[in-house]
């Protein structure tokens, strides 16, 4: 089970620490360091590392590491899973997971992980139940507890610690019940150089925003269920009934959750159109070069793309670059050698250009040829076409307001050149 | 406010502050001061003193303030035990509260205070909690087990505790039922009797999944592990776990998944092969292991290091999905390489088009490592993919065209892995490789290319030329490069062998006198000798067709991979190494240097080394290598280098026999062959060096385990030498020649032994005295055979009472002579830190027989005609072998044969031996017709006649069955 786990900051320095078993030495953590001090980028240190003993499996999240200390065997993506879970726990209770926040916190978070976490055992994990132990502070909770001295601890035992549904919190009450869904798919792709897709799929996920009163039993069916390939669920979702019945039944979390995930079918990805288009040029020799990237709408009905921007990371040899562009601003950081043109909207049948010339250092050759990675969001817009057909609420006799969003956003879409 | 107003404290007596706030009457002061307290901890600063004040806050009604003191208690409780031991009852008292909450909060801190003294007083109330009432307080104290059996296992068999966990697994509660199996599955990890007493049956496994849907997600992965744990009775039973495990796969926690996969991936094996539901669970696997990779950067990793096994044991279900392990350029290194590792496995007739573009355009990415790792994996496509080699081949031209060093070096590998499985084919692109020779700085890429040069040698118009550019640098160049280049440059002398001879002279020169590598000397030794002897059989050997490689060589094995996806999810799967390797219970037995890395920069060892001779990654360690070629040099003539093969040399007095021309005295021999000409023919004329056969036998043994030896630092030279070279090697056992109450209680038994071309006398010193003997030395007497020790008894340590240390000593013929009665008799003197002991020991004649005894049979004759008759003595030998036999038996202690005959149904056995210092002794074996043989008549014939009955007594210890 899980021993110990360290928070690091990327300059290496240890801020926090928890022990549930015994106490161990920093040491432990060498082999991280070694590790750390050969990888090029924070990303690329290899998540299980193996150092005597132990064995450290880590995740690199908000600019800090999360380490886990194991001992014997247990599954790795247990422990990845978990530190996961703790990242998305401390940035509910913190707003922002820093590494400053965490250290002006840092009671908070040991009476966090002291819930979460018993001898290396998850215990409450789920953000409704915690919440429930530990009230979560602000501003004004703050100034209230300095003055009344009032404790932020609950001194009961939740109903949920030990139901059946440990997302839920009990006694839930609202004037106005209202359930919102946002359907967001992430297209994403690789395309060529010649503009042929080479691979491409969609990622959907469906966020929720549960603001109903007591327990709320909820049905959601779908108009086309067979676009879903596969789907992970929040644990709320009843698998069974999914597994026979292609629907979605649920007692949800209250507040905001994130109700399923789930892969488009590899027929929809294929007969997919893509709502933009990029034709990056490069001509990148010996000292001088030229580019050009356009960028373009196609097949979005008249849509509008939103948020377009263009990252195009530069080979290390490029010096600087002159560019103009038709839309937008960009900007060229001369330490990364990274290209950001932020497009912003771009109206159905325009076109953005972006053309210039790059200057490489002397003496050197490119050999390396640019990716360009490509980012924008279709509202009101469904890429799979999946459709929801109808929520529908038992258990409870209110009549909640629904309202549900389509969304498609880029996911890792790169274009080769 | 933030927490970090508890740091800044504007005084100076901060600790007694502290204190007096702890004393405080107001709980709110009480309360803000224990926090102060924890902060300070946290940032580890010693508040061990306030331990009493902290620990008189215990008793309190108000939750916050008792988990803030629980939480102080469980940091100090190890340095301050006896204060702990004050509050344990407090600790008892609040496990039987009204409030469930503050039960389960105190079984839970009290199971975490790791002091001994205080486990005794967890057993009662850890017992009540077990039965509470509450199922919250239940499954608290189910994980409170768990603690307790890592501070004292004992304690949980003795107590019943593992009984009443099992009953908790029945338990209404889910989340009881998962904190029990979590907990049980722990223990069982680490006690084999555990492990038995939690054995779980089918009604059990069906209990735990009813659990399933109900319990938390880490909940669910405790119970999917402990159900891959069981082995179903049937078909029946499999097809009704997996179809209650099948709806996991949609879980939104990734260790569920891969969890569900894990035992579905082995439930599904046992569901009969007729069975529909076997195919409609296969083809549920693929989705969620795809949209794991959708996941987290950490997620995708694990996840792909489990694909990787999946796909080698149903590549088909991922067939379809080779386009998701495409890489994205901003993936981290970690998930590019693996991902890479995994589009190869799954290449195939069908996508090989798409997967080479892919490859050529990751070759042009800007990550060193990811580059040479996608060319590499263009030359395991052309491997795999036999249609798509010629495609490859012409991609990695592509690359090459480049210049970029680090792609053509690594194109020069794989295009040497290329030949090895398509031998004689492309061979358009030696030329442009040869023309990027200076880009090669790496050893490896060095070494491939010397590998093709040698391998081509015949089609390259320069090879000569190029390969002695290399040599010129040899000494500079790494042992890799040096090995390959010696092999290449003996290839192409057997191809070429007008235009080579200097270089192969220089290259064995170097290879043998000029480094110190026990590896090149061994192979440029061996080379020679193949050369220099048999030049046919060198050809044989060095050009022998080499077997194919196939791209199973980067496969697991099927009984590994078979073990390894029983282990999914864990770390196993990520190692791909099994369990036992490196985990034992919780203490891993061996350490594993970043194995990730290693297997994922690894070559299948197979492509690595070819030609190789000796096995060099077999049993060698730095001790053994030392020695094979310093046994050899002795007998190794100088400056008779292959070279010389033109104006033969073969001067080594030990070469005996074989031609005619040859007399026994061992005169030097010179055989003059005319250069030019049919060289390899004229090489096949040269003569037979009776010298080889111990040469390969040396080499063979370098692999055996020495025995005879317990001391590890004994000195290596003679460990090395140790083994029994022939079973059929007479060796008597030890005896012992001086008797502890004579020597003072030292005891010696000795033996003697022939073991490359050296005697040696073992010894076994048996310290009987009550005091340790150090300071050893030997010494022999005068004797007839000049007997001399060449060395010291290696004894570095002093010999312990009641110990024994088993020494072998090197023994040559130095000592002045001296005829003994009997002749064999051997005087020797122990010394030791005390005293100096003499004792005799008798020399058996066998060994003294040295290895060049062997005459060839006109030699014999003369020989046997002149000595005269008077010399000739008669005895008979039972025994019950045959002539094969007992030429193995003989010749295998230097007993030699010369010829056979067969006269009248008797079959007549021509031996010779020869004495160290040139005594001949020449025999003559009559075996009868009779059937079955059970006695042999044999005459001895010898100038020194006082060495017959010796001679006589070894034979028959020899033949003895």
């Amino acid at each position: 089970m899980i021993q110990s786990i360290f928070l690091i900051s990327p300059l290496g320095d240890v801020f926090l620490e928890r022990h549930w078993r015994k106490i161990l030495s920093r040491n432990v953590l060498d082999i991280f360091y070694e590790a750390q001090s050969k990888a090029t980028s924070p990303d690329d240190i290899s998540p299980v590392l193996s150092g005597g003993s132990f064995y450290i499996i880590h995740i690199y999240k908000h600019s800090i590491y999360f380490v886990a200390v194991i001992q014997g065997e247990i599954p790795p993506l247990f422990v990845i899973e978990f530190l996961h879970r703790m990242t998305s726990i401390f940035t509910e209770y913190l707003h922002e997971c820093t590494e400053q926040k965490i250290r002006d916190k840092i009671v908070l978070i040991y009476e966090i992980l002291e819930e979460m976490m018993d001898n290396g055992f998850p215990l409450a994990t789920e953000p409704n139940l915690l919440k429930e132990l530990i009230q979560p502070t602000n501003i004004v909770s703050d100034v209230i507890h300095n003055i009344t001295g009032k404790d932020t601890m609950a001194s009961r035992l939740p109903a949920s610690q030990i139901s059946n549904m440990p997302w839920r919190r009990s006694g839930v009450k609202y004037v106005n019940n209202e359930f919102y869904m946002d359907i967001t798919e992430e297209i994403d792709c690789i395309i060529d150089k010649t503009g042929a897709v080479i691979s491409c799929d969609i990622i959907g996920y469906v966020d929720c925003v549960c603001k109903l009163s007591g327990m709320p039993d909820l049905t959601l069916t779908f108009m086309n269920p067979r676009i879903i390939d596969d789907v992970s669920f929040h644990p709320c979702a009843r698998l069974r009934r999914w597994e026979s019945e292609r629907l979605i039944s649920f007692v949800p979390p209250d507040g905001s959750f994130r109700l399923m995930t789930f892969q488009a079918s590899a027929q929809s990805c294929t007969t997919l159109c893509l709502p933009i288009y990029v034709t990056p040029v490069f001509t990148l020799k010996e000292a001088s070069g030229r580019m050009e990237i356009r960028v373009g709408t196609k097949n979005t009905l008249g849509k509008n793309l939103d948020d377009v921007e263009i990252i195009c990371p530069m080979p290390k040899e490029v010096v600087n670059v002159s560019l103009v562009s038709t839309v937008g601003m960009f900007t060229f950081d001369p330490v990364t050698k990274v290209i950001r043109w932020k497009i912003g909207k771009l109206m159905s049948g325009k076109i953005a250009n972006l053309a210039g010339s790059v200057s490489i250092q002397p003496g050197t050759s490119v050999r390396a040829r640019p990716e360009v990675s490509v980012h924008f969001s279709l509202p009101l817009h469904a890429a799979s076409g999946l459709k929801v057909n109808r929520l529908e609420m038992y258990t409870e006799d209110f009549k909640p307001y629904k309202g549900v969003k389509y969304i498609t956003k880029s996911g890792t879409f790169q274009v080769r050149s | 406010m933030a927490d970090a107003k508890y740091f800044t404290t504007t005084k100076k007596g901060e600790i007694a502050e502290l204190r007096i706030e702890l004393r405080s009457d107001r709980r709110e002061r009480r309360k803000e001061a224990v926090k102060k307290v924890i902060a300070s901890m946290t940032v580890g600063k010693d508040v061990g003193s306030l331990f009493p004040d902290v620990v008189n806050c215990i008793q309190t009604d108000n939750l916050e303030l008792k988990k803030l003191v629980y939480l102080y208690v469980l940091n100090y409780a190890k340095s301050q035990p006896d204060l702990t031991l004050m509050s344990v009852n407090t600790f008892v008292r609040d496990s039987a509260d009204l409030n469930p909450l503050i039960r389960a909060l105190a079984i839970r801190t009290m199971g975490c205070i790791r002091v001994d003294r205080i486990i005794e007083h967890i057993c009662e109330p850890l017992r009540k909690c077990l039965k509470d009432e509450d199922p919250y307080v239940r499954k608290t104290a189910a994980i409170c087990v768990a603690k307790l059996n890592d501070m004292n296992p004992s304690l949980v068999e003795d107590q019943g505790f593992l009984d009443l966990l099992k009953d908790l697994l029945a338990d209404p509660n889910p989340m009881v039922v998962a904190n029990s199996v979590a907990a049980l599955s722990e223990i069982s990890d680490c006690s084999p009797t555990a492990a038995e007493a939690t054995k779980l049956d089918y009604a059990t496994i069906s209990k735990l999944l009813a659990a399933l849907n109900e319990c938390t997600e880490w909940g669910q992965v405790f119970i999917l592990d402990a159900v891959a744990q069981f082995e179903p009775q049937d078909g029946q039973e499999a097809q009704s776990i997996c179809e209650r495990v099948v709806p996991r796969l949609a879980h939104g926690n990734a260790a569920v998944v891969l969890s569900a996969v894990k035992c579905l991936m082995k439930y599904f094996e046992l569901i009969p092969d007729d069975s529909e539901y076997k195919d409609a669970v296969l083809n549920k696997l693929a989705p969620p292991l795809v949209t794991l990779l959708s996941a987290e950067p950490e997620l995708q990793y694990v996840a792909l290091r489990n694909i990787n096994l999946i796909v080698q044991r149903k590549p088909e279900i991922m067939k379809q999905e080779i386009k998701v392990f495409f890489v994205k350029y901003n993936d981290p290194i970690y998930v590019k390489l693996e991902k890479l590792d995994i589009m190869i496995r799954l290449t195939s007739v069908e996508n090989i088009v798409q997967v080479l573009s892919e490859l050529k355009e990751y070759a042009s990415e800007v990550d060193v490592d990811f580059v040479r790792k996608s060319v590499r994996a263009i030359g395991r496509c052309a491997i795999k993919v036999d249609s798509s080699a010629e495609r490859c081949v012409r991609t990695l031209l592509d690359l090459i065209q480049t210049k970029v060093s680090y792609v053509v070096q690594e194109a020069v590998i794989v295009i040497r892995d290329i030949f090895r499985k398509y031998p004689n084919q492309y061979e358009e692109v030696i030329d442009p490789l040869c023309k990027n020779l200076d880009n090669l700085d790496e050893p490896e890429a060095r070494a491939s290319m010397i590998w093709i040069i040698g391998e081509y040698g015949e089609r390259i118009d320069n090879s000569a030329e190029i390969l002695s550019t290399f040599v010129d640098g040899f000494q500079e160049e790494s042992t890799q490069v040096q090995l390959q280049l010696l092999t290449s440059v003996v290839k192409l002398f057997l191809k070429h062998p007008t235009d080579t001879q200097d270089l192969v002279q220089k290259v064995l020169n170097l290879a043998t006198q000029e480094s110190d590598n026990p590896d090149l000397r061994d192979r440029g030794y061996i080379y020679w000798r193949l050369l220099s002897t048999d030049p046919v059989a060198a050809k044989n050997v060095v050009l022998a067709e080499k077997p194919l490689i196939s791209e199973e060589t980067d496969l697991l094995e099927p009984a590994m991979l078979r073990e390894l996806l029983a282990q999914i999810a864990t770390l196993s799967s990520v190692y791909h190494k099994p369990p036992n390797s490196f985990i034992d219970g919780r203490v891993p037995l061996r350490q594993l240097k970043n194995p990730v890395l290693e297997e994922i920069t690894a070559v299948p060892p197979e492509l690595q080394n070819e030609d190789s001779l000796v096995p060099e990654t077999e049993s060698q360690t730095s001790e053994d290598v030392q020695n094979p070629s310093e046994t050899i040099t002795p007998q190794v003539p100088e400056d008779n280098l292959l070279g010389d093969l033109l104006s033969l040399d073969l001067s080594s007095p030990l070469v005996l026999g074989g031609m005619n021309t040859f007399d026994i005295g061992g005169s030097s021999q010179r055989t003059m062959i005319q250069s030019g000409g049919d060289l390899l023919g004229d090489l096949g004329g040269i003569m037979f060096d009776p010298v080889l056969p111990n040469l390969t036998q040396t080499t063979q043994n370098i692999q055996n385990v020495p025995m005879g030896t317990t001391d590890v630092g004994f000195d290596i030279f003679n460990q090395y030498s140790t083994p029994v070279l022939n079973p059929f090697q007479l060796i008597l056992p030890k005896q012992v020649v001086l008797p502890a109450a004579k020597g003072k209680g030292l005891e010696v038994s000795v033996t003697f032994a022939r073991r490359n071309k050296d005697i040696y006398m073992d010894l076994t010193l048996f310290n009987k005295a009550l005091l340790p003997l150090k300071e050893f030395a030997i010494k022999f007497n005068k004797n007839s055979f000049a007997l001399a020790p060449a060395g010291q008894l290696n004894i570095v340590t002093a010999l312990q009472p009641n110990k024994s240390i088993d020494v072998s000593l090197a023994v040559n013929n130095t000592n002045p002579v001296e005829k003994m009665e009997p002749l064999n008799k051997l005087d020797v003197a122990i010394k030791t830190e005390i005293a100096t002991h003499i004792f005799t020991c008798f020399v058996p004649y066998h060994v003294l027989f040295s290895e060049d005894g062997k005459l060839d049979p006109k030699t014999y004759l003369e020989a046997w005609k002149q000595i005269p008759d008077a010399n000739e003595s008669v005895c008979t030998i039972d025994t019950s072998l045959d002539s094969q036999g007992i030429i193995a038996r003989l010749e295998a202690n230097n007993i030699f044969n010369t010829t056979v005959k067969s006269i009248e149904g008797q079959e007549l056995l021509y031996m010779t031996n020869k004495f160290m210092n040139n005594l001949w002794v020449l025999s003559e074996i009559k075996i009868s017709n009779q059937f079955p043989v059970t006695s042999v008549l044999i005459s001895m014939k010898s100038r020194t006649m006082e060495v017959v009955p010796g001679v006589f007594d070894s034979v028959r210890a020899m033949l003895a069955t």
